[in-house]
């Protein structure tokens, strides 16, 4: 027969002490640490943490979404053949494509009109999977368009072609250079590899 | 010319010169400097960069103008009166929270007299007891303002300061009893000189520090208390009362109250330094010059009182810094603790304290 158990309390005897009560070894304690980061931080500020946004801008991993560009074949014609795929997909209902005939039959079609609002964009990424000739990428790094015009977020297909455009009219064109797979790791993970 | 040296001679003149150049040339200035260098100490103990992004065109003194940055913008913000606020008491409590912070340099000094030249605005023979009756004076800025604001919260932060200082008010005059009996005066200038004074042949200078110890530790805390710091800044608790006794002031007046809160830093300071680590005094520096062990470098009297304004400062400064560090160190007491602390422990420690000395006294004298 199995009685039941008592349910066991732990009990924890409280440190006690007069010093201790006053509070004094746990604000020497205190004051350590805080000492210790202050020093470092005012001598050589090597535990600063701050990124100077945006003069200084934080690197970002290689599999970030960032903001979409359309990518070229080797003799500079857009690779995409407008199979609407993309633009069936996408769940924001942004991006616009109107498909056109190719002069030269090396593909059917091609995209005449291929635009994409990036203020309804939810970056979900679902376009770039779902192209078949990887003519899509959300791979720039750019995560900051702000601007004050909400003309400025209607990309076209130049403009999207171009990663960098001089046509960017975003207050801070960020372009940090993204991480290696290697560097992208978190930092406990390569503690562990090397 | 001899004019103008027979009218510095009049003793009135002197003490508006002193007033000029201590309280607006040292203490206004440093109050200042204080509430740009607490944000930048903040930022370094929490690995933070902290403030430096106003600018004049490329010019940003790595946070320097925030300080001109904050004065303006207060100024030219809407000073606003709460509804159902007794508007008299309401417009000048920051003054009450204000001058008892400056009153106190009044008998503090800065350096050693040259002849007949002192350099302390008025040496009174009742120092201390002044200091005391004058930052007492500091609870009515606050109890005035919480009380005037017709708001529950400021009344709420407001009792919580009048309640903390009377408490801590109690054991910080206890501590100091301490210092009369060994130094066997009040007046501050008394007791600096004599903090000059030295045991085993003029090895170790009798500073505060080393004759009563504990008393310091319990005035420092005490002190704190009193300037309202962290861990002791009930009064004004963010996460409960919102801001406490000042919450419904903005503008101008708001910003009065938070420069008298780094005055009475400095304030706390000072008198820390000249009762507890010899006030202006350099170990070993004489009116004449250093002497130690025999050894004695001769230093004419203006060289003396410009080491000992400048260790006077120093030690201030250092002090200002440790009790901002403190702030960046501890959490904020409960309230039942703080009046734990202040009534259960310091208060039976500072008792002691004053036995023990009386003890030793009698026993050694």
């Amino acid at each position: 027969m199995q009685t039941a158990k008592k349910p066991s309390v732990k009990t924890v005897q409280r440190q006690g002490g007069f010093l201790i009560d006053l509070y004094l070894p746990a604000i020497i304690g205190g004051l350590r640490i805080t000492l210790r980061h202050f020093f470092r931080n005012v001598i050589t500020q090597s535990d600063v943490v701050t990124i100077s946004y945006p003069e200084q801008k934080r690197r970002i991993s290689p599999r970030w979404r960032g903001r979409h560009r359309l990518t070229v074949r080797e003799d500079g014609f857009i690779k995409c053949v407008a199979c609407y795929m993309c633009e069936t997909v996408c769940p924001a209902k942004c991006i616009h494509i109107e498909a056109g005939e190719m002069p030269d039959k090396s593909v059917e079609k091609y995209p005449v009109v291929f635009d994409i609002d990036e203020l309804r964009c939810v970056f979900c990424g679902l376009c770039v999977e779902a192209c078949p000739k990887d003519a899509i990428r959300m791979d720039t790094g750019i995560y900051s368009m702000a601007s004050t015009e909400r003309v400025t977020f209607d990309y076209t297909r130049n403009m999207l072609m171009d990663a960098h455009a001089k046509t960017d009219k975003t207050k801070f064109p960020s372009t940090p250079l993204p991480l290696t797979q290697e560097e992208a790791l978190p930092q406990s993970t390569a503690k562990l590899a090397g | 010319m001899d004019m103008i040296l027979d009218i510095l001679t009049i003793p009135l003149v002197q003490a508006v010169i002193k007033i000029l150049v201590f309280v607006l040339g040292f203490v206004m200035a440093v109050g200042t400097v204080l509430t740009l260098m607490e944000r930048k100490w903040m930022s370094a103990v929490q690995d933070r960069i902290g403030p430096n992004r106003a600018n004049i065109g490329k010019f940003t003194g790595h946070g320097a103008l925030h300080i001109a940055a904050d004065g303006v913008k207060s100024l030219l913000k809407e000073d606003t009166v709460p509804a159902g606020a007794d508007r008299f008491l309401y417009l000048i409590a920051p003054l009450f929270s204000y001058f008892p912070a400056i009153l106190v340099w009044a008998v503090i000094p800065f350096a050693g007299p040259i002849g007949s030249v002192t350099f302390q605005i008025t040496d009174i023979n009742t120092g201390l007891v002044f200091i005391f009756a004058v930052t007492s004076l500091g609870v009515y800025g606050a109890v005035l303002g919480g009380y005037a604001s017709n708001n529950k919260y400021a009344l709420l932060g407001a009792i919580r300061t009048s309640s903390q200082m009377l408490s801590y008010e109690v054991f910080l005059g206890l501590s100091l009893i301490g210092i009369f009996m060994v130094y066997g005066t009040v007046q501050v200038s008394k007791i600096v000189e004599l903090q000059n004074t030295y045991w085993f042949d003029g090895l170790i200078p009798k500073w505060g520090i080393f004759t009563q110890p504990l008393a310091f530790f319990l005035f420092f805390t005490g002190m704190l208390a009193e300037a309202k710091r962290q861990p002791f800044d009930q009064p004004e608790g963010e996460s409960e009362i919102i801001a406490g006794y000042y919450l419904e002031y903005s503008g101008a007046r708001f910003s009065a109250y938070m420069l008298a809160e780094y005055v009475s830093i400095v304030a706390v300071s000072a008198i820390t330094v000249t009762l507890f680590f010899g006030g202006y005094q350099i170990p070993w520096l004489f009116p004449d010059g250093f002497h130690l062990l025999g050894y004695s470098l001769a230093l004419p009297p203006v060289v003396v009182a410009l080491l000992q304004a400048g260790s006077f400062i120093t030690k201030t400064l250092i002090f200002c810094w440790l009790i901002i560090i403190i702030r960046w160190t501890l959490p904020r007491f409960r309230f039942d603790q703080t009046m734990d602390l202040g009534w259960k422990k310091m208060l039976p420690l500072s008792m002691a304290n004053l036995v023990v000395t009386a003890l030793v006294l009698l026993l050694t004298a």
